[in-house]
């Protein structure tokens, strides 16, 4: 018998175990799967809590609903990977030894990185929506907020998601009007970038809907510190902005056993090949999802459209053959804009987000890079399409690679 | 692509003004893109950031990120923005002659 284990449960571990225990000859492989949280969190979903659209029931499930029955599951806490051995140590005790070794563990947020941030104002006047707690208890906040200058910052990148910072503000602003409240709220994005955003077409279409909707950006913005009492927030090259609300998006990183396992950069990623996602290191070892230190976005729709290619490329490898260089870096990002619209990014490592209609080109129903209310359904049509097709590891229709076809170059 | 001579050496530029072939670049080069970019006089400390950006990127293939070059230099972030102020990652990387730094999506 070959042993496959995959570390972490989350949307890429749970998508390859699905895909892989129905390609793989199940009499001849165990894949055991490792997880130290019961829970599996809907984390698109968080963004949409603080304004109502989604309530806590909608956002969590158990993870073993989701778990092929020929796989298994541990839940345990993962102690320490030893790749020269091919063992990993799980809290509860156990040794797993591997054949191979598949690394999911994602990226999480780390407040204790910046001075200020996670200390004795974290929940109060300071909140974050990248964890399930901190979505909920931004929603108290906001429900009994009266006003005043909200500031969104974005301390490093790169970052789970990172267009969901400016749909949170995007949101806030449309959410002020519902409330009859827009005018006493003051809307600022901090963020070390340079613009909206990190390509230059889709970071002027969106600077543009963000200053029509009265919201400030404050560029080139890299936060040292927050001074939790006086309310401001401080750059390395000494710039101040006050707040009333400060709503953050910590410092992201992999997990900490990466990173002792010697398996990660500094920020825990694991270097690999960005187009087989095999590690630079061991020959046995695959990072999927967040996890990977790859340049595209940290996205559950990368981790979906590199698993598609994965899937084959991993049965090959086990045969003997030669990893193809399949993956493309492709991502799809929808981005609510509030008033019940929403644009669409399609793009990957060498195409940066272009206008255009998808997936069929020349028909869509989605519009790339504009606004439209198709795309504000679709991406709420995409829970149940994520609870029910895509953690499932289902085929959608959709090309893995990224297509040029229905796009236009302005 | 587009060029441009810098102190008498015609080099390949992006149109941010970034150079594109690494190999074309020089110290001179440095010193003069340095001044466009606000820089008069580049100090030992320029240099050790500049020389662990050069060798960065020779291995990595890709200019490195802030993070990289204060665990790597051994100068302080801090510091880091006083030499090369606002955004010093894209400013070193610029007058390194590497490329742009790959921006997160």
């Amino acid at each position: 018998m070959k042993k496959l284990v995959i570390l972490g449960a989350g949307t890429a571990g749970t998508m390859v175990a699905n895909r892989l225990v129905r390609m793989l000859n199940m009499d001849q492989w165990h894949i055991t799967l490792v997880d130290q949280d019961p829970v599996h969190y809907y984390q698109p979903g968080f963004l949409f809590a603080p304004f109502g659209i989604y309530t806590q029931k909608d956002l969590f499930k158990p993870k073993v609903c989701f778990i092929p029955p020929l796989v298994k599951l541990i839940q345990a806490t993962i102690e320490a990977v030893d790749p020269d051995q091919n063992k990993v140590h799980l809290g509860n005790g156990m040794t797993l030894s591997y054949d191979f070794l598949i690394i999911a563990t994602g990226t999480d947020i780390h407040p204790e990185e910046t001075p200020g941030l996670g200390e004795h104002e974290w929940g109060k006047s300071i909140h974050t929506f990248y964890s399930f707690q901190g979505a909920l208890a931004l929603t108290q906040r906001l429900r009994n907020w009266e006003g005043g200058r909200l500031v969104v910052n974005v301390v490093d990148n790169p970052i789970k998601c990172p267009v969901a910072p400016l749909e949170f503000i995007m949101l806030a602003d449309w959410y002020f009007h519902e409330h009859g409240m827009r005018d006493k709220v003051e809307l600022i994005y901090a963020t070390p970038l340079d613009g909206a955003f990190t390509k230059p077409v889709a970071s002027r279409l969106i600077g543009e809907m963000l200053s029509d909707k009265g919201i400030q950006v404050e560029s080139e913005f890299m936060i040292e510190h927050v001074e939790p009492d006086a309310k401001k927030i401080i750059s390395y090259d000494e710039r101040e902005i006050d707040y009333d609300l400060l709503v953050s998006i910590p410092l992201n990183k992999g997990a900490d056993v990466i990173g002792k396992a010697g398996l990660g950069d500094e920020l825990n990623y694991v270097p690999v090949d960005k187009h087989t996602l095999l590690s630079n290191k061991y020959p046995n070892i695959f990072a999927l999802g967040d996890a990977a230190a790859i340049p595209t976005s940290k996205a559950g729709s990368v981790a979906h459209y590199a698993i598609d290619l994965f899937g084959d490329n991993f049965v090959r490898y086990t045969e003997g053959y030669e990893l193809l260089p399949t993956f493309d870096g492709h991502a799809n990002c929808f981005i609510e804009s509030g008033f019940g619209k929403g644009v669409l990014l399609d793009f990957n490592y060498e195409q940066e987000p272009l206008p255009g209609l998808f997936p069929m080109p020349g028909v869509g129903p989605f519009s790339l890079l504009k606004e439209s209310e198709m795309n504000h359904w679709g991406k709420l049509m995409f829970r149940w399409m994520y609870w029910n097709i895509l953690l499932k590891g289902q085929e959608l229709p959709l090309t893995p690679t990224m297509s040029m076809m229905g796009k236009w170059k302005v | 692509m587009a060029t441009r001579t810098i102190c008498g050496v015609t080099v390949q530029v992006n149109d941010e003004g970034f150079m594109t072939n690494p190999a074309e670049w020089n110290k001179d080069i440095a010193v003069e893109l340095a001044k466009e970019e606000g820089i008069a006089e580049l100090t030992p400390n320029h240099w050790k950031v500049i020389d662990f950006c050069r060798q960065s990127a020779a291995t990595s293939g890709a200019a490195p990120t802030i993070r990289t070059i204060t665990s790597g230099s051994g100068i302080s972030t801090k510091e880091l923005f006083s030499l090369f102020p606002k955004g010093p990652a894209k400013k070193v990387a610029k007058i390194s002659g590497l490329g742009k730094p790959e921006g997160c999506v």
